[in-house]
């Protein structure tokens, strides 16, 4: 699904990035840890196509493809999805009708014709019980004034929404209460198949509980240093992130 | 209006210029130009007019020979040179019509290009269109149904001929001959426009349209409209403007006059699109506009546009709330791409006891652009409880454009309540790069953006307008990010 080969990436003149390599096939759950400033939302936004990033060497592809040089809207046309760890607000347009324009952009772009209203709003009441989200939140405008808990369900809905090949969730479990964090990982464990997958960062082992991963890498300066099964993750949370940089040296 | 679909969306985003950009050769009967009182009288002459009118434009004309172009209005432009316009010009053949076949097709062709294919009209939407081409109105549809209402509608050039008795009691008492300058001008010069006339307590079934359209080059065009509700009665009423590409900058001059009497109500919403010059700042419609409305006891009058065009516009669509329980509204939305300037806003003149008003203005500016909002909220001395809501938004892309508030407020009366907000912001690369993460691209992301922003305005017009002036926000603001 993902292989990303001795990634590079700066900004504005900061190498952030430093030579990575992650393979994900289809099926799979990876969660990506790592201390502050180790680039886990830098490789999120550069997976996604963000214009700010440089890529100064090394490949991304998907399904064999190589995605590094299209526009972000044509990754996520591709099935790449970013639930973002700071949703943006964009005032006066309701939830639904930004979900309805995604879908159909992508579907424009894949030569297809406007979902039909019926089948929109059969898929938007289908996804939001999985999300246990109320009907009177898909009016409201996107993010203005959602709670934390509410721009991550709203995240979760979309990607339900979008059906990606390959879910990126950037700290999705941030700003979370414990219920919350209970829905959306729910949410994703539904959504989970045989033929997408996930990528999982976090800070913290907790989003594991309920989201378990196949596998735990462990991002440290711009490089995976480690990697391992579920259990790395809670090896973590015990000893810290000091551990793996002792480790190193 | 034919069903507005994606792929038509995605073709008007290819063409950069200017849509409306064509000239239709039709012959025209046009004046020479300059302007004195014997072009005045020749005009009315031309319009076999009485008396009564003929003195009433010559005393305009007086009064504009005194006056001053104003200069308070935070634009900058050369002054157009009234001695080089024509103040007349009408097309030769003036068909009587019965029906469309017998409408010049190359006229028809036009409206076809400007997708307001009469028969479409009339099959498709319930509006009766008086179409108003190069200064005189050359078809009216629906007058039957109206009648039947006891509804006049019709080009106020017939008006002062089969209503002479209801033009005199009414022009000019909204927007005096004295007022300003440009409204001085047009009433001297005024060679067609709109007049409409609702009977008490009659409620108009349909939405009155009349699409404005200037033509001939040098052409000035000064129309006049002049819409009266009855008491009781019920009126909305669509002016929808486009304007052929040219050159040398055009000068229009509007006089729009509302008077709604005791619990009447008019809804007077414009979607303006005049040419806005090209990219350099060259060529545009100077758009000098005075609209009021007169409010009686418990009546209401709403203002509700969308300005994407001209390449200077100065418009303040007013209200007095002279009668007591009266309600003033003005929602607007004004974009500026390019070299286009707009100063506009709205009056709110509360004279009245409990008389209330709300000010919805959202300014986008993209380009180099300048885009002022000016706004008086004034409340008199007798004007008891009198409240007024203002919100004034404004929406900046890019860093080479502006935005300016002017919000004047004068009261004389303790008991008024007055709120007035105001927020500016820009559209973020992260607004951007979110929406280019879900799949859309930068150009429908600032569409949806901008049609977000301007909602609440957007809202306020009846729903056909609603789609035209979508499509027209996303044609203004094409490639205004980079």
């Amino acid at each position: 699904m993902l292989k990303i080969e001795n990634l590079k990436a700066e900004i504005n003149g900061k190498a952030i990035l430093k030579g990575l390599n992650i393979e994900v096939k289809a099926g799979e759950v990876h969660a990506i840890m790592g201390p502050n400033g180790a680039g886990k939302s830098t490789l999120a936004n550069v997976i996604a196509g963000k214009e700010e990033y440089e890529v100064t060497g090394g490949s991304i592809e998907l399904n064999n493809e190589d995605i590094s040089e299209l526009a972000p809207e044509e990754r996520a046309h591709n099935g790449v999805f970013l639930s973002f760890q700071y949703p943006v607000e964009i005032p006066g347009v309701s939830v639904t009708n930004f979900i309805k324009t995604a879908i159909n952009e992508t579907r424009k772009a894949k030569g297809l014709e406007d979902m039909p209203a019926k089948d929109m709003l059969k898929m938007i009441r289908e996804k939001s019980e999985l999300l246990e989200i109320d009907r009177k939140f898909l009016s409201r405008s996107l993010n203005e004034g959602f709670s934390g808990g509410e721009k991550k369900r709203n995240e979760i809905f979309q990607m339900a929404m979008l059906e990606p090949k390959l879910a990126i969730l950037d700290e999705t479990d941030s700003g979370l209460d414990i219920d919350a964090l209970r829905i959306v990982a729910n949410g994703v464990n539904k959504l989970k198949s045989k033929d997408n997958a996930v990528i999982v960062i976090t800070h913290y082992q907790r989003l594991l509980d309920y989201i378990v991963p196949d596998f735990v890498h462990v991002l440290h300066d711009g490089k995976i240093v480690k990697t391992g099964d579920a259990s790395l993750a809670l090896e973590l949370e015990a000893k810290g992130y000091d551990w793996i940089k002792q480790e190193l040296v | 209006m034919s069903k507005y679909t994606e792929e038509q969306l995605e073709e008007e985003l290819k063409t950069q210029e200017y849509k409306y950009g064509f000239y239709t050769d039709i012959e025209s009967d046009t004046f020479p130009v300059g302007l004195n009182e014997d072009v005045v009288r020749a005009i009315s002459k031309k319009k076999n007019e009485p008396q009564w009118m003929t003195d009433w434009r010559l005393e305009a004309f007086r009064i504009w020979e005194k006056m001053e172009e104003p200069e308070w209005a935070n634009v900058h432009y050369e002054k157009p040179k009234f001695q080089d316009i024509a103040y007349y010009s009408a097309p030769k053949k003036k068909p009587k019509l019965n029906s469309l076949d017998e409408v010049d097709p190359e006229l028809l062709d036009t409206f076809k290009r400007l997708g307001i294919s009469l028969d479409e009209q009339k099959k498709l939407a319930n509006v009766a269109v008086d179409i108003v081409m190069d200064s005189v109105s050359v078809a009216t549809t629906f007058k039957k149904t109206l009648g039947e209402k006891g509804i006049i509608f019709m080009p106020i050039s017939e008006a002062i001929q089969e209503h002479p008795e209801l033009v005199r009691k009414y022009l000019g008492t909204v927007v005096p001959t004295t007022d300003n300058f440009y409204a001085a001008l047009n009433s001297a010069v005024f060679s067609d426009g709109s007049f409409c006339y609702i009977p008490k307590g009659v409620k108009c079934p349909m939405e009155l349209s009349t699409y404005f359209r200037i033509n001939e080059g040098g052409t000035g065009q000064f129309e006049r409209t002049l819409v009266v509700a009855d008491k009781g009665s019920y009126v909305s009423y669509l002016e929808g403007c486009t304007a052929p590409s040219r050159d040398e900058n055009q000068l229009h001059a509007a006089v729009v006059e509302l008077i709604a009497m005791d619990d009447a109500e008019i809804k007077y919403s414009t979607v303006q699109n005049w040419y806005p010059g090209n990219k350099e700042g060259k060529g545009g419609v100077y758009n000098f506009v005075t609209k009021r409305g007169l409010c009686e006891n418990n009546a209401k009058i709403s203002w509700t546009q969308v300005e994407t065009g001209s390449a200077v516009t100065w418009k303040y669509p007013s209200c007095v709330l002279k009668g007591n329980n009266s309600v003033g509204e003005f929602y607007s939305i004004a974009v500026t791409n390019n070299h286009q300037q707009a100063d506009t806003g709205t009056k709110m003149i509360h004279l009245g006891k409990n008389t209330r008003s709300t000010i919805i203005s959202k300014g986008i500016s993209a380009g180099k652009s300048q885009n002022s909002y000016r706004g008086l909220v004034q409340i008199n001395s007798r004007a008891e409880n009198a409240r007024n809501f203002s919100q004034c938004d404004s929406l900046l892309m890019g860093n080479e454009c502006g935005a300016h508030t002017f919000p004047y407020i004068e009261t004389k009366n303790k008991s008024a309540q007055i709120e007035h907000e105001a927020t500016t912001s820009k559209i973020g690369e992260d607004q951007l790069f979110y929406c280019n993460q879900r799949g859309i691209d930068t150009e429908k992301a600032i569409a949806l953006i901008v049609n977000g922003f301007s909602k609440e305005v957007l809202n306020k017009l009846p729903m056909e307008f609603a789609v035209e002036a979508q499509k027209l926000l996303e044609i203004s603001l094409e490639g205004s990010v980079g």
